[in-house]
């Protein structure tokens, strides 16, 4: 379970996010909603410390994984982003690097020199994002030559390949087509499976369809987090209601 | 300026009041041909119910456009997926009112088999019911939908007394059975009819809260 309680995020002494207070249970798909600017994809990369790389950021409060606080002075940032997966809203493959190559990046980048062993994760990181089938015979190519949402899974497999608990997804379908947006969302119900999936969506129905439950922010708050079923049919803030029927945001 | 949408639902109000019209005036023609004995009134109810059929095609149609175009939420989507059962709901209630005219037709030449005015007021509470369930559902009252529900068992409570005192009319007077007959059918399409604005109510505090009150009893005996 991750958990985030009373977090606040400032860049350059502007608070982004005041206080924000989320449970995203395992191995649920959770939502995160809101209109833009509203701080969700600044909770989201707080998950994986990303905000360590930013010059001018501030976050207090506390991140916990399975109850281990991952801002804890001991805590290596790179060791939790092994733990704790993201997948950006453009597909970001590493262009001179191969697809199996791609796919292993992250274990060799840990240190796993073993060829047998990078062959398999690369088969299976491939397999679980559902990729495998259509690059098993184009392996060494270059993932530029993928399709967008092909490259969208080929950077899921790059997350997996490492075994994270949580796999962040910061608008993963967003510059993709609707079919290659259903592969993804199927392949997050398979993920579910085995891991927990915290998503931020603008598309209000990939909110209702795909997830579990669904957290609202707006102005750097959380408005209201619940069973997605409740959110989208009878949510209990006025504020939630405005926002998913389209009156404000 | 509202949306195009706000606009749409605007219209899809629109639409279920002016059907509700209708329904309640076919119902109010209805009581009318039994209280009044009018062949006229009650040949006017089955004259009204291509209208009514019509309506319920267009709303429906509507309803389906709304959902497949807009892909509402919450409120909205409470609002629509109400609509596709309160209309059905309401086109029911004017195939009763039809079946009961047609029985008004063959019954007000004949003499009443009833003494008291238990019919009329079965009628009256009825129409009642779905006149407050309609006013509920304009005026977003959720307590007058909430008296509407309440007000089914006084209906089913003198649908039960009038039975009783039909069934026994006709043991003791057989040629009074095809007339009770009859009557039996005239009754249980009010009881129906009872149930039917029952419904919309529930759907009202559906649509104004959320929460399904249908079938209380299941809820209730749920396990956690």
């Amino acid at each position: 379970m991750l958990e985030c309680k009373d977090l606040q995020i400032e860049f350059d002494h502007k608070a982004v996010l005041k206080g924000v207070s989320l449970v995203f249970p395992e191995r649920r798909i959770s939502a995160i909603i809101g209109p833009s600017g509203c701080g969700k994809s600044t909770l989201l990369r707080a998950f994986n410390r990303m905000h360590d790389l930013t010059r001018g950021a501030k976050v207090t409060g506390s991140v916990t994984l399975n109850g281990q606080e991952i801002y804890g002075a001991s805590q290596d940032a790179v060791l939790i982003r092994r733990r704790i997966g993201m997948v950006f809203q453009k597909p970001n493959p590493f262009p001179t690097l191969s697809i199996f190559d791609n796919a292993i990046s992250g274990l060799r980048l840990s240190g796993v020199r073993n060829q047998a062993h990078l062959r398999e994760a690369a088969e299976q990181a491939l397999t679980d994002a559902a990729l495998w089938d259509e690059v098993k015979d184009r392996l060494k190519s270059n993932p530029t030559t993928l399709s967008g949402g092909q490259q969208q899974r080929l950077c899921i497999a790059r997350a997996l390949a490492v075994n994270p608990e949580v796999l962040l997804m910061d608008e993963p379908c967003s510059a993709l087509d609707p079919i290659a947006t259903a592969k993804i969302e199927e392949l997050m119900f398979r993920l579910r499976e085995r891991l927990t999936v915290i998503i931020v969506t603008h598309n209000m129905q990939q909110a209702a369809r795909a997830s579990d439950r669904t957290a609202f922010l707006w102005m750097g708050e959380l408005v209201e987090a619940g069973e997605t079923e409740m959110i989208f049919t009878s949510p209990k803030k006025s504020m939630t209601e405005d926002y998913i029927t389209g009156r404000f945001g | 300026m509202p949306r195009p949408f706000e606009a749409e639902l605007r219209d899809l109000k629109l639409g279920l009041l002016a059907m509700a019209g209708q329904v309640e005036e076919m119902l109010h023609l209805t009581q009318q041909a039994l209280a009044e004995r009018s062949t006229h009134k009650a040949e006017l109810v089955s004259r009204l119910d291509p209208l009514v059929d019509e309506a319920e095609l267009r709303l429906d149609q509507t309803c389906i456009d709304l959902l497949a175009l807009r892909a509402p939420f919450a409120s909205d989507l409470r609002l629509i997926a109400s609509s596709l059962k309160l209309v059905p709901g309401l086109e029911r209630i004017a195939d009763h009112c039809c079946n009961i005219a047609r029985r008004a037709l063959i019954l007000n030449p004949q003499p009443p088999v009833l003494p008291g005015d238990e019919l009329q007021r079965l009628g009256a509470a009825t129409e009642s019911m779905v006149h407050r369930a309609v006013d509920a559902f304009i005026n977003g009252d959720a307590p007058m939908a909430r008296a509407v529900i309440l007000a089914d068992d006084q209906v089913d409570a003198l649908y039960l007394q009038i039975y009783t005192e039909l069934l026994r009319n006709m043991l003791a007077d057989p040629l009074c059975i095809e007339r009770s007959s009859h009557l039996i059918i005239v009754i249980k399409n009010w009881e129906r009819i009872a149930d039917v604005a029952t419904n919309i109510a529930e759907e009202v505090l559906f649509i104004l809260e959320g929460v399904n009150v249908k079938h209380s009893y299941l809820q209730a005996n749920a396990k956690p």
